[in-house]
């Protein structure tokens, strides 16, 4: 039905606005008012700091982008020249390239949260998996986005990947030719990758608004997993949650501000300051620490299919996960085993990262096969017999009147708590 | 089953190995039998650091003297210099005493002309197959971001530099090359540079060979990080701010969640 929208606020221009395109009144809704449960901890702070990156790289990728020259025999002297002679361009090149690694850290941190506190479970299952599809947007705009200064890790890293596609029978080589835009990495390669490198931010932001959107469709999960029964268990996001977020903002770039102005290259290859060369391959070609844990899985794989079909199924399988977890119960604070196994594949990436950061030999081979079959086995066998097995602890009757408080579970502490009848 | 009982089982072990991998990482860099770099003292360490001038003006004239017979420093320009302290008649000087390609005169000839504060650094060879050819077929390379382009950065080029040596008994090297411990594969094509003595410091400091290879590697060092002054005095303002900024949301955070229960 069309009409004018009637609008409450009281300024005449805000009103007469408002009243044509309610952007007021919506913005109001979804983050002055929106009803956000009342017990977040900081970890519920990383889709904001997330959102912060994004933007952060998006401003300072623009001002990069005026510099920059995508050709093979300029790109690494243009982004020299952005460090030495553009006004505060060593600033913003460095925010840029630790921006980066600031992102995925806050995105793991995010996916973390969700795991562990069963984010990805009905009703929200499709947030869930338009973060996943975040993700490979964000590992693909990355990985363009390393090629461009044009140094060894750039070369040699573009070189590896986009060889993996060869790997795929029949039509495999005449992707990789289609994807180089010739017969080896070279000057169409960097200039299609500098394109989407450019564009893909862009659909970040799109798919991203879908993500807020069915979030605030379905509403947050919180630390204890339950659902919102009353107006009691929310707080109006703000000014809750915007001053509990600014808090964690603060926090967020100070670290970016250590690494930038003390450590900028901590992160980065050394390689990646000697310019391109493709006949010399430098002996250890690793890719960013951020993708080190899938070029794990991709190595411990014998088979070049198998071990690309195994890196891409690593996060193709999180789009299943929320069938394959068949336990009613969201949090991990009430599923005593799921918990401490959701420790164990923490650690199980953390060692499948520094798996990737060695060159496979020795005891790292196999290392990198365990913790590649747990991988796999945690998503796929155990949680869907852990769900049926499990006896999770009494859930609270609601977030705001917490297990403890109330006559259901109050026990002496100590004492095992007594399982709740299985539901 | 009590979950007590598994937390040991399960994590104990898995954060034992973690542990011992990345305890494992740093052995990474000795993969080549060349010994640990040593941490050298450079003026530019730390929070606070900044490029000692002197020590680079000193390490500028090694390089001038004699890296420059074989590496150039493409990203460099003569102004940039006034980032270690030269003022500009200085600067204007030291550029003047090095003749860089000209134009054309009437008759088609190129021409030399004394260099500009505003012109690169001069490169010793023209391309690279001369440099190649002058240099028993290996590149010298390109002195410009060297210092961030080598695992250990400042360390391994001093250690490189001091790193030279006669073979050890029984070690076949091959035609041409030299030993020096620190280089990877310990075969380096670039004979030893600096012995000690190589240049007579204007500032009258001994030229023996640590401080020839402190001065020269504080040079590169800044060659190829010149914003680090500007950058390590933002970073003391930025963390200072974003403290102070951090304490005050805080405080607010406190007063604003004070009545929620």
């Amino acid at each position: 039905m069309a009409g004018l929208h009637k609008s409450d606020f009281a300024n005449p221009v805000i009103n007469w606005i408002d009243t044509r395109l309610p952007i007021f009144t919506m913005m109001q809704k979804e983050y002055g008012t929106f009803p956000t449960p009342k017990n977040f901890n900081y970890f519920w702070n990383f889709g904001a700091l997330a959102v912060v990156a994004l933007v952060v790289m998006i401003v300072t990728g623009i001002f990069l982008a005026m510099n920059y020259t995508p050709n093979v025999t300029m790109a690494f002297d243009s982004v020299e020249r952005i460090m030495r002679d553009v006004n505060y361009g060593w600033l913003i090149r460095y925010v840029h390239m630790n921006g980066a690694s600031m992102f995925f850290i806050v995105v793991y941190i995010h996916i973390f949260r969700g795991l562990y506190y069963g984010s990805y479970k009905a009703p929200r299952e499709l947030l869930w998996m338009i973060g996943v599809v975040l993700l490979l947007l964000m590992m693909a705009t990355a990985f363009m986005g390393y090629v461009l200064p044009w140094g060894q890790m750039s070369y040699w890293g573009a070189t590896v990947i986009t060889n993996l596609f060869s790997a795929i029978p029949v039509v495999g080589p005449g992707i990789v030719t289609w994807l180089w835009g010739g017969f080896s990495v070279d000057n169409p390669t960097l200039n299609r990758f500098f394109s989407l490198h450019y564009l893909l931010p862009f659909v970040i932001v799109g798919v991203l608004f879908l993500h807020v959107a069915a979030l605030h469709i379905t509403g947050s999960n919180n630390p204890l997993g339950i659902d919102v029964k009353s107006p009691q268990d929310t707080l109006p996001f703000h000014p809750y949650y915007t001053i509990k977020d600014s808090v964690g903002v603060c926090v967020f770039l100070l670290v970016w501000a250590v690494l930038v102005c003390f450590v900028p290259n901590y992160l980065g290859h050394v390689d990646n300051y000697t310019p391109a060369n493709p006949m010399a391959t430098p002996a250890d070609v690793v890719p960013e620490w951020y993708f080190l844990p899938f070029y794990a899985i991709l190595r411990s794989v014998p088979n070049k299919l198998g071990g690309v079909s195994m890196m891409f199924g690593s996060i193709l399988v999180m789009f299943v996960l929320p069938w394959f977890d068949t336990s009613p119960v969201r949090s991990c604070r009430f599923r005593p085993i799921y918990r401490q196994l959701m420790w164990v594949l923490v650690a199980d990436a953390l060692l499948l990262g520094a798996v990737g950061a060695h060159p496979p030999q020795g005891i790292w081979v196999v290392i990198g096969r365990v913790c590649t079959a747990y991988y796999f086995l945690h998503f796929l066998v155990i949680l869907p017999f852990l769900g049926k097995l499990e006896r999770p602890l009494p859930l609270p009757e609601s977030i705001s009147r917490p297990v403890i408080a109330g006559g259901g579970g109050g026990l002496p502490g100590g004492a095992p708590a007594k399982p709740m009848e299985k539901p | 089953m009590r979950p007590a009982i598994l937390l040991p089982a399960f994590v104990l072990p898995a954060f034992v190995l973690i542990g011992a991998a990345l305890l494992a990482v740093p052995a990474r860099a000795q993969e080549s039998e060349t010994p640990p770099l040593v941490h050298q003292h450079w003026s530019f360490d730390g929070v606070f650091g900044t490029f000692d001038n002197a020590a680079a003006q000193r390490g500028l004239q090694v390089y001038q003297q004699v890296c420059s017979a074989c590496h150039s420093m493409k990203q460099m320009y003569y102004r940039n210099l006034a980032g270690i302290g030269l003022n500009e008649d200085q600067i204007k000087a030291f550029a003047a005493a090095i003749l860089v390609p000209g134009p054309a005169d009437e008759s088609g000839q190129p021409t030399q002309r004394p260099a500009l504060p505003s012109d690169h650094f001069k490169s010793p060879f023209p391309n690279d197959e001369a440099a190649r050819a002058a240099n028993g077929g290996a590149l010298p390379p390109d002195q410009s971001v060297l210092e961030k382009a080598r695992e250990g950065g400042p360390d391994y080029i001093y250690a490189l530099l001091n790193g030279y040596s006669d073979p050890p008994a029984g070690m076949k090297m091959q035609q041409g090359m030299n030993y020096n411990r620190y280089f990877p594969g310990n075969q380096i094509a670039m004979p030893q540079p600096l012995h000690g003595n190589d240049v007579t410091y204007v500032d009258g400091t001994p030229s023996s060979l640590e401080q020839e290879a402190h001065d020269v590697t504080t040079f590169l060092a800044f060659a190829a990080n010149p914003e680090l002054n500007e950058r390590h005095a933002t970073g003391v303002k930025a963390v200072l701010f974003l403290v102070f900024l951090t304490g005050i949301t805080y405080a607010l955070k406190r007063k604003i969640w004070a009545d929620v229960h």
